[in-house]
């Protein structure tokens, strides 16, 4: 048994013993967690992937004479913002297009440009196009401003998304007679190709399944930066069916996530665009798991072809949600690019890096190791699979 | 300076009008014949290796439709920009050919140019897109 208060002594003294998620699948196989535990002190997890419930929020400072955005208009680069709050904050979305996008008139529409492409675009220390449009009033007299904003000359830039990070995805599939165009990426028809999004045996939530360490304050590795889990993410599902080694073989568990924008890095948060589907952003993580017992070191030890995810039908079941599993595959089996559906081979394609992910285990590894990140207490849980706290389908009350 | 290789269609109506001699004059193109098949009154067919400068190159090929010249770029002409690759591998799962493989070893996405028939497919489900037509 280790406390995170005797794992910060040894990150303090330089002594602290890091691994990455990927080394840990090792280790735990060839010296059993209950060794591995006693001879690791953290596990480092990464993922990164499109997440579309992201933003950033920015206070742009006051202009003289004085404008008050909120209840008006703005954009950046074109790309509408959110003004409902005082006088000059404003709130960006990764999916925002701007107004002339033409979407998916053609279809499928390309997405070029989004409020993800944005983010990028500050993040890499470009100036970006503010334009804003107010009703004016006596303490706030300007009605219109146009001005060049550049991350560093703003106060605050802060990424704040309410859902990152899932634990598990689906692997996505078309059973139609015809292409379909989605946020998984272009799906062939008849079992053409099969889509995933996880990180697998890397994936943060997937390697602390029951939320033991994972929780609201814990400080992560974010865009590059530093940021902390401010709350589970929206649809957090941690009743979502498990397998009987405890892990979600669905999508499950979320996190909300928040960190200073000005200190991310361009290459951990990237714009995409989807064809036929929108834009996003993907996104860089990487959490800490303090080994704190045997326990947290097994289930951070769990390899790809111990988990899970279940295959799903894009063409028909999941738009119309139809809960219909075409049954389960293992993270080894997508990864080695080929698994077989239904008696037919089927190449899979991952929308999340692994490449990058480890990267980012490594990274936050040698960050914790110089002794630069030390790791923080939760101040409060995430519910989990005991607490009833589940993600419902809307009750539709249709009015005319 | 970009270097890049076009199909040039030339209408019969055209082929007897100095249209190459113009991309080197007004557009201060160098070229380099690769394949070349121009008779009288018959539809002629051009294969030119363009260098110079970005600019020039879209306003000879801007020049060119005006002018009735139908081009294309010669297949094999997908490239990858190296910076805006994630490796994620979504590609992989729709490339027809196999020219885009991951490998297990380092989690790598690596394109074989020469595998590639310039379908395209990757050019717009690269989320990052990081795929080109260098054309």
């Amino acid at each position: 048994m280790k406390t995170i208060k005797e794992i910060n002594e040894k990150i303090k003294k330089g002594q602290v013993v890091v691994i990455t998620a990927k080394e840990a699948v090792q280790l735990v196989r060839k010296k059993g967690a209950k060794k591995a535990s006693q001879e690791v002190d953290v596990v480092t997890t990464g993922t990164f992937g499109p997440m579309c419930s992201s933003a950033a929020y920015f206070n742009i400072g006051h202009c003289k004479p004085r404008i008050k955005i909120g209840g008006g208009s703005c954009d950046l680069n074109e790309v509408p913002c959110y003004t409902g709050f005082a006088a000059v904050d404003i709130l960006l979305g990764a999916t925002a297009l701007p107004e002339d996008d033409p979407r998916n008139k053609v279809f499928p529409g390309e997405f070029k440009y989004g409020g993800a492409h944005v983010i990028h675009e500050l993040v890499a220390g470009k100036d970006v196009k503010l334009e804003a449009y107010a009703y004016g009033t006596d303490c706030y007299p300007r009605k219109e401003i146009k001005t060049f904003i550049n991350l560093k000359d703003i106060n605050e830039a802060v990424l704040f998304n309410i859902r990152n990070c899932y634990q598990n995805y689906n692997v996505a599939v078309n059973l139609s007679d015809k292409t379909i165009y989605t946020y998984m990426g272009m799906l062939k028809p008849k079992i053409g190709n099969a889509n995933y999004c996880s990180a697998g045996e890397l994936s943060p939530l997937l390697k602390d399944p029951n939320y033991r360490t994972i929780g609201i304050g814990t400080k992560i590795f974010l865009g590059g930066g530093v940021g902390y889990v401010s709350w589970q993410g929206t649809q957090h599902n941690p009743i979502a069916k498990r397998l009987p080694n405890g892990i979600t073989c669905v999508p499950a568990g979320t996190l909300a996530v928040i960190g200073d924008l000005k200190k991310m890095r361009p290459k951990w948060l990237v714009g995409v665009s989807m064809l036929g589907y929108g834009v996003s952003l993907a996104v860089g993580i990487g959490v800490p798991i303090p080994v704190l017992d045997e326990q947290v070191m097994a289930s951070a030890g769990v390899p790809d072809d111990e988990i899970f995810a279940s295959i799903v039908d894009y063409s028909k079941n999941y738009p119309n949600m139809i809960a219909e599993s075409l049954g389960q595959i293992s993270y080894a089996d997508l990864e080695s690019g080929k698994i077989n559906i239904r008696g037919k081979d089927v190449l899979t394609g991952n929308l999340s890096s692994r490449l990058r992910a480890l990267q980012i285990a490594e990274e936050l590894k040698s960050w914790i190791k110089k002794g630069d990140f030390a790791l923080s207490e939760s101040v409060a849980p995430l519910p989990d699979k005991d607490s009833g706290y589940t993600c419902r389908a809307l009750k539709e009350k249709p009015f005319k | 300076m970009v270097s890049r290789k076009i199909v040039l269609h030339f209408p019969k109506t055209l082929v007897e009008q100095p249209i190459v001699y113009k991309l080197v004059k007004e557009f201060n193109l160098q070229f380099n014949i690769l394949k070349a098949s121009v008779m009288p009154n018959q539809e002629g067919l051009m294969v030119l290796e363009l260098v110079g400068s970005k600019e020039d190159f879209d306003k000879a090929i801007s020049y060119l439709k005006a002018c009735g010249v139908k081009t294309q770029p010669l297949s094999q002409d997908v490239v990858r920009d190296e910076n805006k690759c994630t490796h994620c591998g979504v590609c992989v799962s729709v490339c027809p050919v196999g020219a885009l493989v991951k490998d297990p070893k380092d989690n790598r996405v690596n394109f074989d140019n020469k595998k590639c028939i310039a379908c395209e497919l990757c050019v717009k489900i690269c989320p990052p897109r990081a795929m080109e037509v260098s054309f």
